[in-house]
């Protein structure tokens, strides 16, 4: 597939010599949905700033459509990005935010407002053309953020951290959407975020970061399936990294169950969370370890804090990971 | 809900009992005076309207209220210009909190004289023989003083900018700096050049300081007598300077009507720039 955006050996460096950005490369193919992951300070959100040109790149290439967009403006790369926390215009109407960048390349008022009306359409928002930007909630913030973002066309949307300003409920729902829209439109999609679970639930590639680097760039199967480092276990969560005699592995919580003769220790914490419960335990040789049981099969034996137990796992649910954690 | 009533008037009471006493009673003392009648040498409590007439029968007194007004106007757009990219760089352009604080009680430094001194402080710089016109003379760009620097409207208005600027900078700065960055970027990225950010984005956002500013130049140039007096050397006048002068001449009445006149059109220039700009986002 053609890659659609593309970083090539990319560096940030600022001022200070602090590196944000250490010379990544990645291509994410065209019509997919790419997630860029990773804890605070890991450079996800600077590697956005810089395919939207808001950031100068301090080294290396970004290509959008095989166009070197390094040093264009950014209403020129085919981008368009979604601020966190939407940076909707206070004094504009929604429609009029909408319309933003229509008016900016010198579309007709009637034009472009009969145009922007089509978005909030799209986002199902045409009820609140006419209000505030602090007259809406934040998810109809969201939506007029998402639409003004669209209306220019762009090949690229570029998302920064959307979801983590709104509430559980209608994070689920807006992602439900945003996936929607990716589909509906076919363009690509790149979003930051520091929950796993959207990548998981959102990406077609999940770019896990760490120290303005890249850990692992996979589709998010592969990343949970077979975490490329230590830390891309444990960023992604439900994984018992674990030194074992053979070496050092990963191994799905879930895929563990008490019994079975592969680790020792004792209960220190027990978690009911509905469908399963989560064993926490302290192995003898100091590691700590977690089992994600059915419900049904803990209750069928239930053991409590304290208790001595064994973890077991099957050998092919062990998943290799190398000695030392480059990244 | 009857007690937290009163308990609201009774919190409201003092400043509204500061105002009545400092604020309304003297302006209703003008008023009451603007229609006394006087001789040489005394008031004479009566209701006449000869003063109103004396004042606004005579073109002199228009005039006056003309030349007060072009002041206001002149210094109010000066400033505006100034302050607005003054505040505009302190905002925007600065980087680093320490500088911009830096830069910002710089710009407070002509503040820490008093106003006289601040203007006398002009006249051997300007005046005919005076530090610009000998430097001028100097680089051999000029063979006669210029005599425009001194004593004339020049003068007045350089006075009133160098005083005021301010007073413009200071609200429109602090509006500037509530502006969200990310809106800037988000203009950026929608493909707007910098004046269309400026003219779409920031002018609308800094409104309220705009209006704010404007308020305080506005009220200061047209209330002004000292400086109108000593920067024209007495070759302009403005309202302010005209009622100085009667009171000098102990025309109380006289000087009460010209100042219900000169209140009058304060009061309609407020009306008309709060009637442009909402400053209440801003108090």
């Amino acid at each position: 597939m053609q890659a659609d955006v593309e970083l090539i050996r990319v560096t940030k460096r600022y001022g200070g010599g602090a590196v944000a950005v250490d010379d990544i490369s990645l291509a994410i193919p065209a019509g997919s949905y790419c997630c860029l992951l990773g804890p605070s300070g890991c450079g996800k959100t600077t590697t956005l700033r810089m395919i939207a040109g808001h950031e100068e790149v301090s080294d290396g290439d970004v290509l959008i459509g095989s166009r070197n967009v390094t040093n264009l403006e950014p209403a020129v790369r085919g981008t368009a990005m979604m601020f966190q926390s939407y940076a909707l215009f206070p004094h504009l109407s929604a429609l009029e935010n909408v319309a933003f960048g229509l008016r900016m390349r010198g579309v007709a008022r009637a034009e472009r407002l009969r145009r922007a009306q089509e978005f909030l359409d799209l986002v199902q928002l045409s009820a609140m053309a006419g209000r505030l930007p602090s007259q809406l909630s934040g998810g109809q913030q969201q939506r007029v953020a998402l639409a003004r973002a669209l209306i220019t066309h762009p090949k690229v949307l570029l998302l920064d951290e959307p979801l983590s300003a709104l509430d559980p409920f209608l994070r689920t729902q807006m992602r439900e959407e945003l996936k929607r829209l990716q589909r509906e439109l076919g363009i690509t999609f790149i979003h930051v975020t520091h929950g796993q679970d959207e990548a998981m639930a959102l990406s077609d590639i999940a770019v896990v970061m760490n120290g303005g680097r890249i850990a692992q760039a996979a589709h998010p199967r592969e990343v949970f399936e077979k975490p490329a480092s230590a830390f891309v276990a444990r960023f992604i969560g439900g994984h018992n990294v674990l030194r074992l005699p053979e070496g050092r592995f990963a191994i799905r919580t879930d895929r563990c169950r008490l019994g079975g003769d592969r680790l020792a220790g004792h209960v220190t914490a027990i978690e009911y969370q509905g469908a399963a419960v989560r064993v926490v335990l302290a192995a003898q040789d100091g590691q700590t370890a977690e089992a994600m049981l059915p419900d049904a099969l803990f209750h069928a034996a239930p053991v409590s804090p304290g208790a001595a137990v064994t973890l077991g796992w099957d050998a092919a649910d062990a998943h290799p990971l190398p000695q030392a954690d480059a990244a | 809900m009857r007690r937290s009533a009163l308990f609201s008037w009774l919190q409201a009471a003092p400043l509204a009992l500061v105002l009545a006493i400092f604020l309304v009673v003297p302006m209703a003392m003008i008023v009451v005076v603007s229609f006394f009648d006087y001789s040489a040498f005394s008031l004479i409590p009566d209701f006449v309207f000869t003063n109103y007439r004396e004042a606004f029968g005579s073109a002199v007194t228009w005039r006056t209220f003309g030349k007060t007004l072009w002041y206001a106007g002149l210094v109010w757009a000066i400033t505006f210009a100034l302050g607005f990219w003054l505040a505009y760089y302190l905002a925007f352009i600065v980087r680093g909190e320490m500088t911009r604080m830096v830069l910002f009680v710089l710009c407070t430094v002509p503040f820490w004289t008093s106003n006289l001194i601040r203007m006398i402080a002009w006249v051997p710089f300007l005046g005919r023989n005076g530090l610009m016109n000998q430097a001028l003379i100097g680089a051999g760009l000029i063979d006669q003083p210029l005599e425009f620097l001194l004593f004339s409207d020049f003068a007045v208005v350089l006075a009133f900018v160098h005083l005021y600027t301010l007073f413009m900078v200071v609200p429109i700065f602090n509006t500037m700096m509530r502006i969200d960055r990310r809106l800037l970027e988000a203009a950026r990225d929608a493909g707007a050049s910098f004046w269309q950010t400026l003219w779409v984005v920031i002018l609308p956002l800094c409104k309220p300081g705009i209006g704010i500013g404007s308020i305080f130049v506005v009220v200061l140039v047209l209330g002004d007598f000292a400086t109108v007096r000593l920067m024209s050397g007495g070759q302009s006048a403005s309202v302010g300077l005209m009622i100085s002068n009667q009171i000098g001449l102990m025309q109380y009445p006289a000087a009460a009507a010209n100042a219900v006149g000169l209140l009058v059109m304060v009061l309609l220039l407020m009306a008309a720039i709060l009637r442009a700009i909402d400053i209440r986002k801003e108090l």
